[in-house]
């Protein structure tokens, strides 16, 4: 078994930290071999970034995506740029407010991750939310597992409001249908 | 400055035993691990997480670090610090190798333990900073003017970074000599599980220091204390033993021997062959489906990933191939290579960059071996398919 994950957004948005947290999920947490890399401008905020995670049961060699299982955008830009080597069979989710313009004539994930965010009080934890989402649509992590992971690489003071984001997250992508 | 390495303290600060983390910090965990004590770096990409990671958990352990003015201050502090009795070392890339290769120069004449971490990235001069390449392999060889040897050993995963840090200081102590991690903005920037060793899972190797009587004492010769070693005890600041230390030629007192060739030769071929009588002790490889290859790759450090994939999908297709991955590229493991060079009948040496380690290989290869360069350049790794198709035109 092997999984290449490609995770984009713009700079700020948090999107190395949700690779990290896979990966952290995957071979801390779990008992699979991950590597993860990224790609960013030199912009703090702004800019397409990426971040990718290849989980894998073998030892990985190669350690960057040769081709996309998952594939996850939270932001326009990334969504056009990163998407040149998803193929027929990747599953891909994104979040149809921050990727309006998504038709790509085949059926997608949409997980209104921004907006669970927004009711919790607090966009920054967008990222986490979609980190639900990817666990609760994508058959491979323990949700326990994801879940030990977010806690162990966020501010503890700010604990709670992730794993709020992350079940709720969690939740809708349980409910969510390619469409 | 006498440093008290407290193994419990140390596993408190770096905390869980397994860990998902960039190779940058585990450099700075095996730093950490093997009691380095003084850290002088300035920052730059794609090295600076290796002086972060310092800056964040040495005081914590009681060690010191400091951001230094420039890379030229910072290895000056550095060899300063291992005169002092420390555990010491740097991190920094490819604009900043070449600044302190005047010091490395230094480190090596006057005997001095320390580690260089060289996070490489595409050059010459600032070239790509983001982005990983091998381009630096021969200026670690060849870097300082005049006669060296050098020791360098070459990473391929975050786990190796920490690992290799912790063999970096005990080869820099057993021949005091500067030695170089030659990681590279890939495997540095790379986030990978580590398992952190436990006291008993790991050797520290420490300097040898002067204990024969004061008045007898001599600096720069053969041990006086070991039978056999080339390596002199080492005379901290401070503890009394009178010492002159020059980067000029140097007579066994310390003293510039500038005019006298005997002086000269004797210093040279010693500091020389402390390392090269060790060669083969030094070889440390790993062999992957060697024992019935037909073709094998020759790799360190980061190439030798998609190599090990380029060969996993050979095999996967009834294909004879192997590779040898050098884990210490210096002193050049000429054996072990000769040796695989009359077993097969091609060697591939993926590497990024124009072609370097290419040449020792070539040089030490049985002439009727098939040596094929595989470089590349621009900041990405070989893909694996790149590969495996300079295995198909074989």
């Amino acid at each position: 078994m092997k999984k290449e994950i490609r995770i984009c957004g713009f700079g700020g948005q948090g999107v190395i930290l949700a690779g990290f947290i896979i990966g952290k999920a995957a071979c801390v947490f779990s008992d699979f071999n991950a590597v993860q890399s990224q790609s960013y401008g030199p912009e703090a905020r702004g800019g397409a970034a990426r971040s990718e995670v290849i989980i894998s049961d073998e030892k990985i060699g190669y350690p960057r995506p040769t081709g996309v299982d998952l594939y996850v955008a939270m932001a326009q830009e990334a969504f056009d740029t990163y998407r040149s080597d998803v193929r027929d069979d990747t599953v891909i989710i994104i979040d149809p407010d921050l990727v309006p313009k998504h038709d790509i004539g085949r059926p997608l994930y949409k997980v209104q991750v921004q907006k669970i965010a927004e009711e919790l009080g607090n966009k920054i934890v967008t990222n986490i939310a979609m980190v639900g989402a990817m666990t609760g649509i994508y058959d491979l992590l323990d949700k326990e597992a994801v879940k030990k992971a977010v806690i162990d690489s966020v501010p503890k003071r700010f604990t709670d409001l992730n794993i709020n984001a992350f079940e709720k997250g969690y939740e809708a992508g349980k409910n969510a249908r390619p469409e | 400055m006498k440093y008290e390495r407290d193994p419990e303290r140390i596993r408190r600060v770096l905390g869980d035993k397994v860990q998902f983390i960039q190779g940058d910090m585990a450099v700075t965990y095996g730093a950490v691990l093997a009691g380095c004590s003084f850290f002088g770096g300035y920052p730059i990409t794609p090295a600076s997480e290796v002086a972060e990671g310092a800056a964040r958990l040495f005081p914590r352990v009681k060690a010191t670090f400091i951001q230094m003015e420039d890379e030229i201050g910072s290895i000056g502090a550095v060899i300063g610090a291992a005169w002092s009795g420390a555990k010491a070392m740097t991190a920094t890339s490819g604009p900043g190798f070449s600044l302190m290769m005047e010091n490395y120069g230094y480190a090596i004449m006057t005997e001095t333990p320390c580690v260089i971490a060289n996070v490489q990235r595409t050059g010459p001069s600032t070239g790509q900073p983001t982005l990983g390449a091998q381009g630096d392999m021969m200026q670690a060889r060849w870097g300082s003017h005049g006669d060296m040897e050098a020791i360098a050993l070459a990473p391929s995963t975050v786990q190796e970074s920490m690992d290799m840090t912790i063999e970096s200081f005990n080869l820099s102590e057993k021949y005091r000599h500067p030695v170089c991690l030659m990681t590279d903005g890939e495997v540095g920037h790379l986030r990978e599980k580590i398992v952190i060793p436990d006291e008993d899972e790991m050797e520290l190797v420490e300097r040898v220091p002067a204990t024969i009587d004061k008045e007898q004492f001599i600096p720069f010769t053969d041990s006086q204390t070991q039978e056999g070693s080339k390596v002199p005890d080492f005379p901290t600041f401070g503890t009394g033993y009178r010492t002159y230390v020059t980067g000029l030629t140097h007579n066994e007192k310390g003293f510039p021997a500038t005019d006298k060739p005997p002086d000269h030769q004797r210093l040279i071929k010693r500091i020389v062959s402390k390392i090269t009588d060790d060669r083969e002790a030094l070889t440390n490889v790993e062999k992957i489906e060697l024992d019935d290859a037909e073709i094998a790759f020759v790799t360190f450090g980061a190439s030798a990933r998609p190599a090990e994939s380029a060969v996993r999908m050979a095999r996967k297709k009834g294909m004879k191939v192997g590779m040898l991955r050098m884990k210490l590229v210096w002193p050049f493991p000429r054996k072990v290579v000769h040796d695989l060079s009359k077993k097969v009948n091609t060697i591939i040496v993926p590497e990024m960059n124009l072609g370097q380690m290419v040449h020792p290989i070539t040089e030490y290869a049985a002439k009727d071996c098939e040596i094929i360069s595989a470089p590349k350049v621009g900041g990405e790794m070989h893909l694996p398919d790149e590969l495996f198709e300079i295995l198909e035109g074989v």
